[in-house]
């Protein structure tokens, strides 16, 4: 048969790997800022919009499904036309793919921006973006299927599994963690709660690493660096290994994010135990990029390209047997809640993801641009800055991780805290923040460089945006070895096709008859435990708006060391109407959980939060809490609590039968009383502010079942 | 605690997809040959007669495979 002519799409590539490169630059300045932020607690310049609470899920989301995300695009659409030897099914979709998706990032960074987010990491946006995020997702889906339907190639390369595997699980895990009842348009309680909602939110969290963070990454790995290098893949029998058992393994993982909480033991064992099995194929897939490079060393030293690509797959490795070694009970004991997670992510994302995106855009710009790369040598130069930043930004994390972590453990013969006070524990590894600022600012400086040589390249070459290429159509090259699969293919299509209307079908069904059959387990095991009262609810939303998680946890684990210095553990009973639940997964300031029991260790007055609010450097000089000052100006919206209440009895919480039409008065009672209690210390506030609801929900927390004397 | 019960149906509902794919994968052949494919992808980028020559000496040892036909495979 004669080889058929077609084109490469290479303007989407383009504008993919510029969509990266812009939120790469935005997704790392936020981060940046965060990293200064975090110990220059007035760097915010007292505007809601710069608060740590909510600068941070603006990085984590931008740095995800911004900069990764726009790479992982890139890297599909330039290899799958290629390896399969077609241009991309459509054109149209590619452009609604591409456009969608830059308008959910924007959409996200206002809102995030605005305090409008559910607070479930890596997954803050609303319902209405949520749903804009499955409506694209499902686009970029039938355009990746519909370009393998048509492909000239029988093959199906490695990559292009890794970017189904990919596809299809992030499908699943943003359906079902987006299960949420809107109240308004930019408010929605999600369908489970408390450790339920915790156990759904890890699930989600720990597989958009896994899939969102690595799969794509790892495709992405199978074609570049064999590109890069000019010769095969080390093992292609070990990558296809890798790819079953990673798939197979990392589903299963999640729970290990949830150790020593509320959920039950044999989930969290069971956690650890895939956790620990996903060494094996991780570090298959770390040893099958490296040795790709055997007898290519001598390359390695001239060619930045190669560089980025050893380090990336490194970083890989490291991540991936630090998490498992993260996820043993004895050593999660201490790692958790502490700065060594935030540093085993940034390898992660800085060296992995980062490195491997720049690696690809240093080889692929000047390739569908038709030129070389502006300079080899700026392009070394940002190797090395780089690599210096995370070792910088890295290693005094551990540090810091381990040094407060054994600051919050270490008890006086007398069996007393040797450090009861928390800030003691938070001023000890400040100088460590600095360092770590430090090393993102060194490995920010070498994005620049990237952006900079990336864009002289640009201006020196120009698009090819259609490029030619020839293939023989599919059935000609089945005769060489492959013809029988071809036709069993064929044959099988229908079976495929029904196997995967079935599964579509499953989900829909679900998402239909799962609510209504797991409200009632949300049904209360411990009697004292009583709904929210509607100040403390909007005072909630208050807390979560703020992004309060983010540093503070409301988790107590049954350690002596906890129990000592924040009181009784925490239950899952006790979060059982917490739609969503707030356990927190730092603790960059205390735990919260027990925060309103006056016979508590923590418990501060009325007045002791409201200033603490307003200036917390005026209560303690070395905190690095930043001010809230707005909390006392803002009102709470109190036309929707009514809405709210409804929403939650729906959700299974037992506010009596008409209990919304009365809920504001309750509201206005009990606001009042906090007001008139702040006004006889001198301080006047309206009993409508946020700040007054705040108050009430933080002197709630923990009270249910301890019984004050 | 349903939502366990919820997260391993779907859980296994992901899984059994992929089983099913595997073992499309593995009857359909694309497992047969375990060589090739790593080779055959750096065959694929340019149609010889319309390129512009590059000079290969150049230290940029990535560009390839100038004088590889495509379709010789």
């Amino acid at each position: 048969m004669e080889p058929e002519k077609f084109y490469y799409d290479n303007k989407i590539v383009k504008q993919f790997a510029l969509a990266t490169i812009i939120w790469g630059v935005v997704a790392l300045l936020y981060g940046l800022f965060a990293a200064f932020h975090i110990f220059l607690p007035n760097w915010g310049m007292h505007l809601e919009y710069f608060t740590f609470g909510r600068i941070r899920p603006i990085h984590t989301n931008a740095a995800i499904f911004a900069f990764v995300g726009n790479g992982i695009f890139t890297a599909v659409y330039y290899s799958m036309q290629r390896l399969l030897k077609t241009r991309m099914y459509s054109d149209l979709l590619s452009k609604i793919h591409l456009w969608g998706w830059q308008l959910i990032i924007v959409a996200a960074a206002i809102t995030l921006s605005l305090g409008i987010t559910i607070s479930k990491e890596y997954a803050e946006l609303e319902w209405p973006i949520d749903i804009a995020i499955t409506v694209i997702w499902v686009i970029f889906g039938i355009n990746m299927f519909g370009t393998l339907l048509k492909r000239r190639v029988s093959h199906i390369y490695v990559a292009i599994w890794f970017y189904i595997a990919t596809w299809v699980t992030i499908a699943v895990l943003h359906i079902v963690n987006s299960f949420e009842l809107p109240v308004s348009l930019f408010k929605s309680y999600p369908l489970f709660a408390g450790v339920q909602d915790a156990l759904v939110q890890w699930w989600y969290g720990h597989n958009a690493v896994a899939f969102f963070l690595t799969t794509p990454y790892l495709g992405l790995m199978y074609y570049f660096i064999p590109k890069a290098a000019n010769r095969p893949i080390y093992s292609y029998r070990l990558s296809i290994i890798h790819f079953w058992a990673l798939i197979f393994l990392y589903i299963w993982a999640g729970p290990h994010h949830l150790l020593y909480s509320a959920l039950p033991e044999w989930v969290q064992s069971l956690g650890i135990v895939f956790s620990i099995m996903l060494i094996a194929p991780s570090w298959g897939g770390m040893i099958n990029g490296l040795l790709t490079l055997r007898g290519a060393w001598d390359k390695v030293r001239e060619d930045p390209v190669l560089k980025l690509y050893v380090v990336a797959v490194t970083c890989y490795g490291m991540s991936t047997f630090e998490g498992p070694m993260m996820s043993l009970k004895w050593v999660n004991a201490i790692s958790h809640f502490t700065d060594w997670t935030i540093g085993h992510v940034h390898i992660g994302v800085l060296g992995w993801n980062g490195f491997l995106t720049f690696g690809m855009l240093y080889w692929l710009i000047p390739r569908i641009f038709n030129t070389k790369l502006y300079s080899t040598k700026l392009a070394n130069t940002h190797f090395w800055i780089a690599t210096l930043g995370i070792l910088f930004y890295a290693i005094p994390l551990y540090f810091a991780g381990i040094t407060q972590a054994s600051m919050w453990k270490q008890f006086t013969p007398e069996g007393f805290l040797v450090y009861p006070n928390f800030l003691e524990t938070v001023t000890q590894i400040l100088p460590m923040y600095h360092i770590r600022a430090f090393g993102g600012s060194l490995y920010y400086t070498g994005v620049l460089l990237w952006v900079y040589n990336l864009y002289k390249t640009m201006k020196a070459g120009s698009l090819v945006a259609n490029e030619e290429a020839e293939a023989v159509p599919l059935p000609v090259q089945e005769k060489k070895s492959t013809s029988e699969g071809w036709h069993r293919f064929l044959e099988r299509k229908p079976l495929l096709f029904l196997t995967a209307s079935l599964i579509v079908i499953l989900i829909g069904g679900m998402v239909e008859i799962i609510p209504t059959y797991f409200i009632k387990s949300n049904v209360p095991t411990i009697e004292s435990v009583k709904p929210y009262t509607p100040l403390e609810l909007l005072g909630r939303d208050v807390y979560v708006s703020e992004g309060c998680y983010n540093c503070h946890s409301q988790m107590i684990r049954p350690f002596r060391s906890e129990t000592e210095r924040y009181g009784e553990y925490s239950k899952g009973g006790e979060a059982v109407y917490n739609h969503p639940f707030q356990y927190g997964s730092k603790r960059t300031g205390p735990d919260l959980a027990r925060e309103g029991v006056k016979s508590g260790k923590l418990y501060k007055p009325d007045s002791w939060h409201y200033n603490h609010m307003i200036d917390p450097q005026k209560i303690n000089d070395k905190s690095i809490m930043p001010p809230y000052p707005w909390l006392a100006k803002k009102d709470i919206n109190m036309r929707l609590t009514p809405k709210k209440i409804r929403v939650m009895q729906t959700l299974g919480v037992p506010y009596p039968e008409g209990y919304d039409k009365i809920a504001n008065d309750d509201l206005m009672k009990q606001a009042k009383k906090i007001s008139d209690g702040l006004s006889d210390e001198g301080i006047d506030v309206e009993p409508t502010r946020q700040i007054v609801a705040l108050i009430a929900y933080l002197q709630r927390l923990g009270t249910d079942i301890i019984v004050d004397k | 605690m349903h939502a366990i019960v919820f997260l391993i149906i779907i859980g296994v509902i992901v899984a059994g997809g992929f089983l099913i794919a595997f073992i499309w994968a593995v009857k359909s052949g694309q497992y047969d040959d375990n060589y090739s494919p790593a080779v055959r992808i750096l065959f694929d980028d340019d149609i010889p007669k319309k390129k512009k020559e590059e000079k290969e000496n150049s230290k940029d040892t990535k560009q390839n495979n100038n004088n590889k036909p495509v379709n010789s495979l």
